[in-house]
């Protein structure tokens, strides 16, 4: 247990070092710092001194070690942008990110882990029929069309619910949240919806496939031998090892949902993460660029560390070797 | 009588016609007896089992026939009464032992659901009944075991899991699907004795298939041999292995290995060919183009079972015993 903890460590800190070293290029290699600091009519004296001073003037290493160091603790920099902090801008649109990916990713889980067992059950039902064929649709369709029909629908037709921005959101210490007042939760729907349609779909031909299988194998057979109930069969047995393959895909596609929250975040105007790398991309606004990326791979990184253990706690084959 | 079958007939309908995988097959397992059913893969011996439980799978479906169980017809009841009698009065055991136990609960969880379910025991009671099915199977220190999972055991061992979970309710019927073949060598003898020895200590009945002649003669009392679908020969272990009366089933006997020969499973080697498919069942008597003593007869009428001494066999060989009595 200790040795697969921490070889997933290990790799971890391998993978984490890798983006570091993608996001510390970025400041190499996209514009002069030294440049944007002092403007075009600098002594090269003066140059030289703010080379030195910012330790450009090391070897690349040094310098990476440097930044490695600040990173961890959260130092990124000033925003070139809006001359704040990068780490501030960062804990200010965290929640919104978090918030509306978790609440994407919870729709995801349980809408697509529902319809996925139903199809499977009753594969010859009409509704069964159609939810395939939606599910088709929502594979097809790009988030932003998806998104922008929903706003048309709901927003603009219907007048149901805000096309942009978070509602009113509420102070906890740092952090600011929508779900304690009702048009915080208004706000969330269409864009949690947008952003988690993709993967519900996913999972819900996931665990149709998966549930078929196991529908089909010898232990299913032989717990109805048994004459254990249609209940216990479905939803005892075939459901849990349904659920292993399906919870480690799902917990991996995580990682994307946040990802992918810059184009639901863009088309709903959502101030969180995404929006403010995609305005960091437009202003050439390097500093946060590279803390989106440095963050963006930490949470991969966590996520799929945590599924490791989970699928580890699920199986117990993984768990205990063959006595 | 505990077990009586009668006329089964095991269909699947497929684009290209129906098929008959089990065709008016009729026998009767009585109190504390084994019967034995043999025959090559593909015979529908598996089929029968199934049919017998109710646990046909789409395509393929019991298009007529009887199933009595303790003189109550069994066959047509709603699933919620089958269910209750699967695993009840009706224990079964198939032929992989992982497989069968679900990787993802432990051996003495599945077995007190399955006491659950059937006897509605809870607690100390669930626990102590769970405990001594292990231990009447022969698992060691059953206590440790308990919260085992399946890949914890050995192949023999996980088949005892098996047959203590298909006794859970003591089921006056036990469906023995291939228990041994995927067991080695030195398993397969003490698992045969022990569905042996707990049928005779409680009386039960036992239908045990197979496709080893040398099973059959160690366990069995009576033996049904199925051929493309067909019983060919019934009647008591002594008669039938003694003395065949169908072709087939010599060919069967022959093809038991010799322990001292001690050379590999050549498994009918004596009889030439392969069961036919079932799109491709031969008019006549199935096996005939197979059988060393056939003659025009054979060809063109089908036998059904007759008497052949103190057997039955579905063989135009005997018919002239009949015809002179
Ligand atoms: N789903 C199915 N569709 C068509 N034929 C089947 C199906 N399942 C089994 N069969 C056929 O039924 C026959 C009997 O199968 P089975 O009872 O499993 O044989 P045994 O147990 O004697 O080896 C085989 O020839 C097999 O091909
Ligand atoms: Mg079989």
């Amino acid at each position: 247990m200790l040795a697969f903890i921490l070889r997933r460590l290990a790799q971890a800190v391998v993978v984490m070092l890798a983006v570091g070293l993608i996001a510390f290029a970025l400041f190499r290699f996209v514009g002069d710092p030294v440049l944007f600091m002092l403007g075009q009519d600098a002594t090269p004296q003066d140059r030289e001194r703010v080379t030195r001073l910012l330790g450009l003037d090391q070897p690349f290493y040094v310098q990476y070690a440097s930044f490695v160091k600040r990173a961890v603790q959260g130092e990124f920099g000033l925003s070139l942008r809006q001359m704040r902090p990068v780490s501030a801008l960062i804990v200010e649109r965290l929640p919104a990110t978090l918030e509306l990916s978790f609440v994407a990713a919870l729709l995801a889980l349980v809408a697509g882990i529902a319809m996925g067992v139903y199809t499977a059950l009753r594969p010859r039902s009409w509704l069964s029929q159609l939810l395939l064929a939606l599910s088709l649709i929502g594979v097809s369709l790009p988030t932003f069309l998806i998104g922008i029909l929903l706003i048309l629908v709901f927003s603009v037709q219907l007048g149901w619910l805000p096309s942009f921005g978070r509602g009113e959101t509420l102070a906890i210490g740092w952090w600011t949240t929508g779900f304690l007042t009702a048009s915080g939760l208004k706000a969330l729907v269409l864009p949690a919806i947008t952003l988690g349609l993709f993967q519900m779909t996913l999972i819900q031909r996931l665990t149709r496939a998966e549930m078929l299988e196991v529908l089909r194998t010898d232990y299913i057979r032989f717990a109805r031998a048994r004459g254990l109930t249609d209940r216990a069969v479905y939803f005892r047995h075939a459901l849990k090892n349904t659920l292993v393959p399906v919870i480690t895909i799902t917990g991996l596609q995580l990682g994307s949902i946040i990802a992918f929250a810059i184009i639901t975040e863009t088309v709903f105007q959502w101030p969180g993460l995404g929006l403010l790398f995609i305005q960091a991309v437009n202003f050439a606004d390097v500093p946060v660029m590279a803390a989106y990326l440095c963050l963006a791979a930490l949470f991969f990184v966590v996520i799929n560390l945590v599924v490791d253990l989970l699928y580890y706690a699920v199986d117990p084959r993984l768990r205990i070797q063959p006595a | 009588m505990i077990l009586q079958a009668k006329n089964l007939r095991v269909e699947f309908r497929t684009r290209r016609g129906t098929l008959v995988a089990v065709d008016d097959v009729s026998f009767s397992v009585a109190r504390g007896e084994v019967l034995g059913v043999v025959g090559e893969s593909g015979a529908g011996k598996s089929l029968t089992g199934l049919a017998i439980m109710g646990l046909l799978e789409a395509p393929g479906r019991l298009a007529a026939g009887e199933v009595w169980l303790e003189g109550q017809r069994i066959d047509r009841l709603p699933q919620a009464a089958l269910r209750a009698i699967r695993g009840r009065r009706i224990g079964v055991v198939f032929q992989d032992p992982l497989g069968s136990l679900n990787p993802l609960f432990t051996i003495g969880e599945q077995l007190e659901e399955t006491i659950r379910t059937h006897l509605g025991l809870a607690g100390k009671e669930l626990r102590q009944r769970a405990l001594a099915l292990l231990a009447e199977v022969g698992i060691p220190a059953p206590q440790a075991r308990f919260h085992h999972y399946p890949h914890q055991f050995s192949g023999g061992m996980r088949q005892r899991v098996v047959i203590a979970l298909a006794l859970a309710a003591e089921p006056i019927l036990l469906i023995a699907d291939e228990p041994t073949t995927a067991l080695d060598v030195s398993m397969q003898a003490q698992i045969i004795a022990l569905i042996k020895r707990v049928a005779r200590e409680r009386g039960a009945a036992v239908m045990l298939i197979t496709h080893d002649m040398g099973v059959i003669a160690e366990t069995a009392d009576r033996v049904a041999v199925m051929y493309a679908g067909r019983i060919v020969e019934i009647g008591t272990v002594r008669d039938v292995l003694h003395a065949p009366r169908h072709p087939y089933t010599a060919g069967l006997m022959a093809s038991i290995p010799r322990i001292a020969a001690g050379a590999g499973r050549s498994r009918l080697a004596q009889i030439e060919g392969a069961m036919p498919r079932l799109d491709a069942i031969p008019r006549g008597c199935p096996f005939h183009p197979r059988c060393p003593k056939r003659f025009e007869r054979c060809l063109s009428s089908r036998p059904e079972l007759m008497p052949a001494e103190e057997s039955q066999a579905a063989c135009w060989l005997h018919a002239s015993a009949i015809a002179q009595r």
